[in-house]
């Protein structure tokens, strides 16, 4: 049955361009300009037309910043790997603590249960310098400062409480009967968790990780404090592209375009866990 | 093995769910709970599987107090009323869980399998989804699940409630085989009364987490123990008369509009209490003249239900009366009419406390027990 007139689906066509232009712009301009020297990026009027150049990439890549003047020597790779290990091995853990206590949160009503699971979300309340400053004195005492797994500590400030808080939800969605029948058929508790409860509430370990991943991956202030240049990750090394000599747009736009890469193709094979994990309300009953 | 609960409560912040229950059910028996819902059946059951803890009594398993006893090591099948089957398994799997857990070699949980698909006509659907399934299936699948594992014990919530009324009136005539095949002690939750008839050896009437009335089915319908459980139990639902006891000298009566109901000399203790006059719609029958015990009424309307046809009939004073009869039989037109009521069958109910109020039986020595 024809729902929709043609003037209608003609308006609807125009909307939905409109909204992906206006989001999708931005990305597009850094996507152009990452292939563009400095001169034709500065030049005015600015043009859709020019010499496609793979310098910017390259100079990424191989490590030296050709500027007008000198050149520079940047880390933007080991930046890269940087951001993309500390993340990894960030939510990785972030899911390893935060997944069963997130269940026994949904689940077992213990004492100050509720509180505990607040105290957790709280941690995000708190301003990031507030807390960095005395923390960087401890971390230093204690030799955690500039290291891997001190910054990995840190991190869990941001991947625990949303991983927490989010697969809670999901777990709290899976009708108990559900898991009751499987203790009931024999299984132990451990099973049930692992064969009941975790692939129920996959999409939305899914969704936290990735989730808890893009918030990492973005993090500035943590590393910014706590790691020296080879430990930085690439939202702290993209400072090295303000130059004395000025600043190089074209590589900004080359290493924007690397940086947002691994979140991107994330998001795109994970979409199917996110459409997944909202439509799990279809199971119940 | 035989189950005993005794004493059992468990509340749930401030409401109290169950207060005191207990229940004893022997080996291989059949025991319904009967209640309607919010009574606190399936939390019995519950308690009973190990998967919530009571606040005090015992449970006792072939005499074996299971209280720390985890929900795995009961023995125990349980079906759920909304099923409560494992979304991401296939039927097979699902049924195949408590042979899993049982650690049995893959070619034993392939027959066991087949065998119970095959007895409940599921055996073309074990490689779909629950959400593939129709509600009779999945509850099928569900029963088998609770079977595949040769429990002792057997909790049965309201499996048929869910499910449309042919597949429930086919299961209500198959499942009490399969019961009685598996051999298998049995709680069966229901809150119809013609399923907890037809499948319980006894049947527990449970209302406000009280066990209000333990019995055989006979005795629950004939004699219920108070105006709750009589309405529960019958359909149509029984006639509620409020009248007063009264006495003279050929016995013991009431007044219906002004007409005289005899009852038993037994009542003569009731003499003078506001009661209330419990009749069933089919000892409600319609005669064709008025006589001194005839009551008239007005006839408003005829529903046919099923081997019964039912009117509903107003008395002078607007009190709603239900006549049943066999379908097929002659019956009053819409309009005045006269009905006279099956004293014997009547039962009389405390108007204060609901209870029922038993006959005196005099015994042998001429004494009232």
């Amino acid at each position: 049955m024809q729902t929709t007139s043609t003037l209608e689906s003609v308006l609807r066509g125009i909307a939905i361009t409109a909204i992906i232009l206006f989001f999708m712009f931005p990305i597009l301009w850094i996507f152009l300009m990452s292939f563009q020297t400095n001169e034709t990026i500065l030049r005015v009027p600015p043009s859709l037309f020019f010499e496609p150049t793979l310098t910017n990439y390259r100079s990424l890549i191989s490590g030296r910043l050709e500027g007008s003047t000198a050149t520079l020597e940047i880390r933007f790779m080991s930046n890269l790997y940087n951001s993309l290990f500390l993340s990894v091995t960030s939510v990785t853990v972030g899911l390893i603590l935060g997944v069963p206590a997130a269940y026994a949160f949904a689940r077992l009503k213990f004492r100050g249960s509720e509180d505990i699971a607040f105290t957790l979300l709280s941690f995000r309340f708190a301003p990031p310098l507030l807390v960095l400053l005395p923390l960087t004195i401890y971390f230093q005492q204690i030799g955690l400062a500039d290291t891997y797994g001190g910054l990995i500590w840190v991190y869990q400030l941001i991947v625990l409480p949303l991983i927490l808080w989010i697969v809670r939800g999901y777990f709290e969605d899976i009708p108990a009967d559900i898991e009751y029948a499987y203790r009931i058929a024999g299984h132990g508790f451990g099973a049930t968790f692992r064969k009941i409860a975790l692939p129920l509430a996959g999409p939305g370990i899914a969704a936290a990780g990735l989730l808890a991943f893009i918030f990492a991956w973005n993090n500035f202030i943590f590393a910014l404090v706590l790691a020296s240049a080879d430990k930085q990750p690439v939202t702290v090394g993209a400072l090295a592209f303000i130059t004395a000599s000025g600043i190089n747009y074209g590589q900004i736009a080359a290493g924007i375009m690397l940086s947002i890469a691994p979140t991107f193709a994330l998001a795109l094979y994970a979409q199917r866990y996110l459409v997944e994990g909202l439509s799990l309300g279809a199971v119940k009953g | 093995m035989s189950l005993e609960l005794t004493d059992l409560s468990k509340s749930f912040k401030e409401d109290k769910v169950l207060d005191g229950v207990s229940l004893h059910v022997p080996e291989g028996k059949t025991l319904v709970l009967f209640g309607p819902s919010g009574a606190g059946k399936t939390v019995l059951l519950r308690l009973i599987a190990g998967v919530i803890e009571p606040d005090n009594g015992q449970i006792k398993i072939s005499g074996v107090d299971v209280d720390g006893v985890e929900p795995e090591d009961r023995n125990i099948g349980m079906a759920f009323q909304n099923f409560a089957l494992f979304p991401h398994m296939d039927a097979h799997a699902n049924i195949a869980a408590p042979l899993t857990a049982q650690r049995q070699d893959k070619s034993a949980i392939q027959s066991g399998v087949q065998t119970l698909a095959k007895l409940l006509k599921i055996d073309h659907v074990l490689g779909h989804k629950p959400k593939e399934l129709s509600n009779g299936q999945k509850q099928r699948t569900a029963l088998a699940r609770a079977l595949a594992g040769k429990p002792k014990i057997l909790l049965l919530d309201d499996p048929l409630r869910n499910v449309d009324a042919k597949l429930r009136f086919e299961m209500r005539l198959e499942l009490p085989r399969l019961l009685s095949d598996q051999n298998a002690t049995v709680i069966y939750v229901t809150q119809d009364y013609k399923e907890a008839m037809a499948f319980g050896d006894e049947i527990a009437v449970i209302n406000d987490g009280i066990v209000q009335q333990i019995g055989i089915p006979e005795q629950i319908y004939l004699t219920p123990a108070n105006v709750d459980i009589a309405r529960l139990f019958g359909d149509p639902v029984i006639n509620f008369l409020d009248v007063r006891l009264q006495k003279d000298a050929a016995g013991v009566f009431a007044l219906i509009s002004a007409k005289r109901v005899d009852l038993d000399a037994s009542y003569s203790h009731a003499v003078g209490k506001d009661c209330t006059l419990g009749i069933r719609p089919e000892s409600v029958l319609f005669v064709s003249q008025d006589h001194e015990s005839a009551v008239p009424v007005t006839v408003e309307a005829e529903t046919p239900l099923n081997e019964k046809t039912v009117n509903l009939c107003l008395t002078a004073r607007g009190r709603e009366i239900m006549a049943s009869r066999p379908s097929g039989t002659d019956g009053p037109e819409n309009g005045p009419a006269f009905v006279t009521i099956e004293a014997a069958n009547a039962l009389i109910f405390d108007k204060e406390t609901g209870a029922l109020i038993e006959p005196y039986k005099t015994t042998a020595k001429g004494k009232v027990a």
